[in-house]
């Protein structure tokens, strides 16, 4: 790696970091607007005068908005969260650190999924470009990412779930065989886990595939124009071999970093299909913290989210950069 | 949430756009003509949306129930999951005390579907309308000034859309419609204050382009000031890409309203297809099988966000030729 790239990585980073502490800002006022004290649904209505006081300064909530501001600020830093309302005794870490690990498994096997598909799709719609097959094609394309995921989810749900009664309508797991999972690894081990992941985890897919199908196309059209495609052509190699070892692979760069900022926004997406499917992750979460007004939980969560696009945005920018030549050379004529 | 028409505002498979010669305003027009000329399925977006919006206006007027009010039989109570007439028992209705004529049956607790469905085209095209103009002339005008004057500008500018990134799309409108008053008009504001991004890139960097052509220096040559410069020699030529993104973001505001009333942050007294969604999943619909509750406000919402797709898909094939069918 020249030290270009390392100057321009280097930029980026300090460029994501900047990004973030706004957010965690804004973020800071927003939930300042929140419509009654952040302790209002915690504060009993029996406590007296001195104990509602004494719980205000607990949470520094009796502080100036500037001091109030720091003690948020140095707390983020050194990743404490603060303790949730709704759960009694839990810190805020310890629900989403719970939760984390369930939406990146729906997460990734979905996008996993969808962009395998996805890709080998766009190559064949590319291929057979102006057929009655790639029309319905993308047309059936355009509807899976037109019709709310939750709907599908809903009509999923019914058939395979309540009228066929195949599949598990919600969560992860029975409460008895979940109290038998001690690790994450048991987790994974367990069919019963699977197989409540395969529905919300088609759901996802179904939506996620479109991207990488629509895109892949798109590139494979502009790239079979391309001199080296005809090149390969003429040097007698079969159709085959030209779409997939030379158009393809080429094409492949953008879906690239689609999938890595795909990974980002559906972990901050996924809120609606974990709420149909009551899949305990970080989307549900948060929703029933921002229902039952538990302030701390509903900002941890909107954090660890923005978290994870902002540094997912900036993977995606060092692969473009690294993956695109042209990108590359611009950066390293702006640092030099 | 990612657009159809890039992944972060790339122009789409990096074709080059076409620039048109001519005066602004007719170029424009032409512009707009050959979209819905030449793709017959962005002609259908049009004719889906004209639809929706005539079943919206007229809505007290179409809908036979008001949404909201539970229907009674002659007991005086509700007509609790009536079945569409063409699925129910005949019979079953005159037993309970009630005329069944329900194109798509009854709630669980009396109001009429059908007539919620109506209604609901209200708060939809409204939210899709007035969030993609929202979106287009904030995207616009950001793209315009990033991309012309450069410098401080356009870094202030482009780092607000690298924040406007990096904020999670549901989540941030979920909490600003819980803090605020639950009203359809919250939502769009918040989800203008996000999406205006991609338009914003995109316009910035075919400004980038457009700033350097020779009609540019002349205006400038000739003492044009710098947002005479802009507005009217510049933003025409790129106002059909605004138009693009609009008609995208017209299909994401329609489908992030359903989400976040699904959710059950919208307002109760506005009946919309997110909303109706929400009260067959609560009320078990799923359970019961009830697909006449179930599947009508999903395929409204499917079909007025295709609408948005296909004009936006029509765009994009005529201001990036290389993307046609070949």
């Amino acid at each position: 790696m020249s030290r270009g790239v390392a100057y321009y990585i280097l930029g980026r980073f300090l460029q994501s970091v900047m990004v973030l502490w706004i957010i965690v800002t804004l973020l800071f006022l927003l939930f300042r607007l929140a419509p009654s004290n952040p302790l209002a649904s915690y504060i009993d209505t029996t406590f007296t005068k001195q104990q509602e006081a004494a719980l205000l300064a607990r949470f520094g909530l009796d502080k100036p908005l500037g001091e109030q501001y720091i003690i948020y600020l140095v707390n983020l830093l050194k990743l404490d969260l603060g303790d949730t309302f709704s759960y009694s005794g839990k810190t805020v870490l310890d629900i989403l650190g719970a939760d984390l690990p369930n939406t990146i498994y729906l997460t990734l096997t979905s996008l996993l999924l969808a962009y395998a598909v996805g890709v080998l799709g766009g190559i064949v719609m590319a291929a057979m470009r102006g057929s009655a097959f790639e029309r319905i094609g993308t047309t059936f394309t355009l509807m899976t990412r037109a019709a709310p995921q939750f709907w599908v989810g809903m009509l999923l749900l019914t058939f395979f779930a309540f009228q066929w009664k195949l599949l598990p309508s919600s969560g992860i797991g029975p409460p008895m065989v979940r109290y038998r999972w001690e690790t994450e690894w048991d987790k994974l081990m367990s069919p019963v886990f699977w197989r409540h992941m395969i529905l919300p985890t088609f759901t996802l897919a179904l939506y996620l595939h479109g991207l990488p199908l629509l895109l892949m196309r798109s590139n494979m059209l502009e790239v079979l124009d391309q001199d080296y495609v005809t090149m390969s052509r003429l040097a007698g190699y079969s159709e085959w071999r030209v779409m997939i070892q030379t158009a393809a692979r080429n094409a492949m760069l953008p879906v690239l970093t689609a999938l890595t900022l795909g990974i980002g926004y559906s972990i901050g997406g996924n809120v609606v299909i974990e709420h149909v499917f009551s899949w305990p992750g970080l989307g549900r979460t948060l929703v029933r913290a921002v229902q039952q007004a538990d302030y701390p939980l509903a900002q941890g969560a909107f954090f660890l989210i923005a978290v994870i696009i902002v540094f997912m945005n900036f993977i995606a920018d060092i692969l473009y950069s690294l993956l695109d030549p042209r990108v590359g050379a611009s950066a390293q004529a702006q640092v030099s | 949430m990612q657009q159809e028409a890039s992944v972060r505002g790339e122009p789409p498979g990096k074709a080059k756009m076409e620039f048109r010669q001519g005066s602004a305003l007719r170029q424009l027009w032409e512009t707009n003509l050959e979209v819905f000329q030449r793709d017959k399925m962005a002609l259908f977006g049009l004719f889906i949306f004209a639809v929706f919006a005539i079943v919206a206006v007229f809505a007290p007027q179409i809908a036979p129930n008001d949404p909201l009010t539970p229907l009674k039989n002659n007991e005086g109570d509700w007509i609790k999951d009536a079945m569409p007439y063409w699925l129910a028992q005949p019979g079953e209705d005159e037993a309970e005390g009630y005329v069944n004529n329900f194109l798509l049956g009854t709630t669980n607790i009396g109001r009429d579907i059908y007539s919620q469905l109506i209604h609901g085209s209200r708060s939809a095209l409204l939210v899709g309308f007035s969030a993609a103009a929202a979106v287009a002339v904030i995207g616009t005008v950001v793209g315009l000034l990033a991309g012309y004057y450069g410098g401080w500008v356009d870094a202030i500018l482009m780092r607000a859309a690298d924040v406007a990134f990096g904020i999670p799309f549901i989540p941030f409108i979920i909490v600003v419609s819980a803090f605020l008053d639950p009203s359809i008009w919250n939502v769009v504001v918040a989800m203008a204050a996000l999406l205006w991004r991609d338009t914003g890139r995109v316009i910035r960097s075919q400004v980038l382009v457009i700033k350097e052509q020779a009609f540019v220096s002349a205006a400038r040559v000739s003492g044009a000031s710098d947002l005479r410069i802009i507005f009217v020699y510049i933003a025409p030529s790129i106002l059909p890409l605004s138009f693009l993104y609009g008609s995208f973001a017209i299909a994401w505001a329609i489908l992030t309203e359903a989400s976040v009333s699904f959710l059950g942050f919208s307002d109760p007294e506005t009946i919309s297809w997110g909303f109706m969604l929400q009260d067959a999943f609560n009320s078990l619909a799923l359970s019961r099988e009830a697909f006449y509750w179930i599947v009508p406000p999903g395929l409204c919402i499917m079909l007025t966000v295709m609408a948005g797709f296909f004009i936006g898909r029509g765009y994009e094939e005529v201001l990036f030729p290389r993307l046609r069918r070949m």
